[in-house]
């Protein structure tokens, strides 16, 4: 047996044939933010033999602080590029198969018929449903990770007809339910733990060591360091997917009239008056923000906003995008005589582009 | 009744645990059932309510809404978490 991997083969549990197991399997890692990061690393580093990688985001300044294989001169490159290049150092022997796209209901089922398991590394509850119900369709394990704060959550959904995520979550939240990373912020070294903990199940399912975690919610409180596991079971209801719904969007994420950063920046830029509304909390408000906005939390649009009607078109920006189209909607029903406009890729990349000019 | 929280339902609340008076002095009906006691919490918090998908674990098992609770249980609210 290679040498390059003696020290996992002397295990008596793993051996040369865990090492032929992983060398036999093709992984498909949906995500390569602070959760993908180690499990690819890792995974590489293993030898599996197959190493799908599904990502269609930049690296940029805020990532670098949990997303360890970019560095400061990777700034604005395709991550999916640079995780190729450093995973090729790594360990050459793996076939890496790169899709520079989101996971998307189009794409899905193609993309994932490929693979043995599929890791949930993503960042959002649209594609955490839509990686659940492809792999139910085409019946593949599927190793989910999820972080809110100092706080991890890990399972394995879907091994041998065990239970899925919609056994403990059967509905999809709506939008404005639970924050995100982006408005609730994350501690670095927390991706890193549960991301690591989502490539050990991984090299367990595919090699059949230990327990797996299905039918078992691992969840981690990096602050007290309490690690707790809830058991659940199957409803066999939710083995009853035969093919997608229709849309994995909220209702509030239909289109909203968008502005590009370039062409929000161009209109500062000019002399004319602008009306900017920040949708995100006041902490992060108070932290950084453009001259010209004026703070309104999301959560209280409904009740608290005083717009001058005066305006005509008033832009919205949030940290990424995503609250400042749930609010463009949701002004757009209240100030119907108003277009509102929601400023794509929001602080990031008003940000960035701030920063370059 | 001790209740560990999970999530956004930590932030809710502003602490990892919380303890449901389950005596009858405080003059309080006592939860006991799962979706009794969402109620009663929901009653304290009202942000809960807003929350359409919660798991709820007794003794480190998931647990549907009619599942009956006492005073010696240990309950965990779950909700979903997307960060990643």
């Amino acid at each position: 047996m290679d040498l390059r991997y003696d020290r996992q083969t002397r295990l008596s549990q793993f051996g040369p044939g865990g090492q032929a197991a992983l060398a036999a399997s093709k992984v498909l890692v949906v995500g390569l933010g602070g959760l993908g990061i180690p499990v690819v690393q890792y995974l590489n580093a293993m030898g599996v033999g197959v190493l799908g990688l599904v990502d269609h985001d930049k690296v940029e300044l805020h990532n670098l602080q949990r997303q360890v294989l970019y560095s400061e001169k990777d700034l604005g490159k395709s991550k999916i590029s640079v995780a190729e290049e450093k995973l090729n150092q790594q360990n050459s022997n793996t076939q890496l198969n790169l899709y520079d796209t989101f996971l998307t209901r189009d794409n899905a089922l193609e993309i994932i018929s490929n693979y043995d398991i599929v890791v949930d590394a993503t960042d959002n509850f649209p594609t955490r449903y839509l990686i659940n119900d492809a792999c139910v369709i085409l019946n593949k394990p599927f190793v989910y990770g999820a972080l809110h704060a100092f706080e991890g959550h890990v399972s394995l959904f879907n091994y041998q007809n065990g239970p899925t995520y919609r056994c403990l979550y059967p509905t999809m939240p709506n939008a404005e339910e639970v924050p995100d990373c982006n408005e609730n912020g994350v501690l670095g070294v927390v991706p890193g733990i549960i991301g690591t903990l989502q490539a050990l199940e991984v090299v367990k399912a595919m090699t059949g060591i230990g327990e797996p975690l299905s039918g078992k919610l691992l969840l981690f409180d990096g602050l007290s360091q309490n690690s707790t596991k809830i058991k659940f079971k199957l409803n066999p209801n939710n083995l009853n997917i035969k093919e997608l719904q229709g849309s994995y969007e909220s209702m509030e994420c239909l289109l909203v009239p968008e502005i590009s950063a370039q062409a929000y920046q161009a209109k500062r830029n000019s002399d004319q008056a602008i009306c900017l509304i920040d949708v995100r909390t006041t902490k992060e408000f108070a932290n950084h923000h453009l001259a010209e906005a004026r703070n309104y939390p999301l959560k209280d649009l409904k009740t608290e906003i005083n717009l001058d009607e005066q305006n005509k078109v008033v832009y919205v920006i949030c940290q990424s995008g995503k609250r400042s189209a749930k609010a463009v909607a949701q002004l757009q029903k209240k100030y119907p005589q108003i277009s509102f406009y929601s400023v794509v890729g929001g602080m990031n990349k008003m940000t960035s582009l701030i920063t370059q000019s | 009744m001790t209740i560990l929280l999970f999530g956004i339902t930590k932030d809710i609340v502003g602490s990892s645990t919380l303890s449901v008076p389950t005596s009858s002095i405080t003059n309080r009906t006592i939860p006991k059932t799962v979706s009794e006691l969402k109620k009663c919490l929901g009653d304290t918090y009202p942000e809960l309510n807003k929350l359409s998908s919660l798991a709820v674990a007794v003794n480190n098992a998931y647990a549907e809404d009619d599942q009956l609770i006492n005073a010696f249980d240990e309950i965990a609210l779950i909700p979903p978490v997307s960060g990643g």
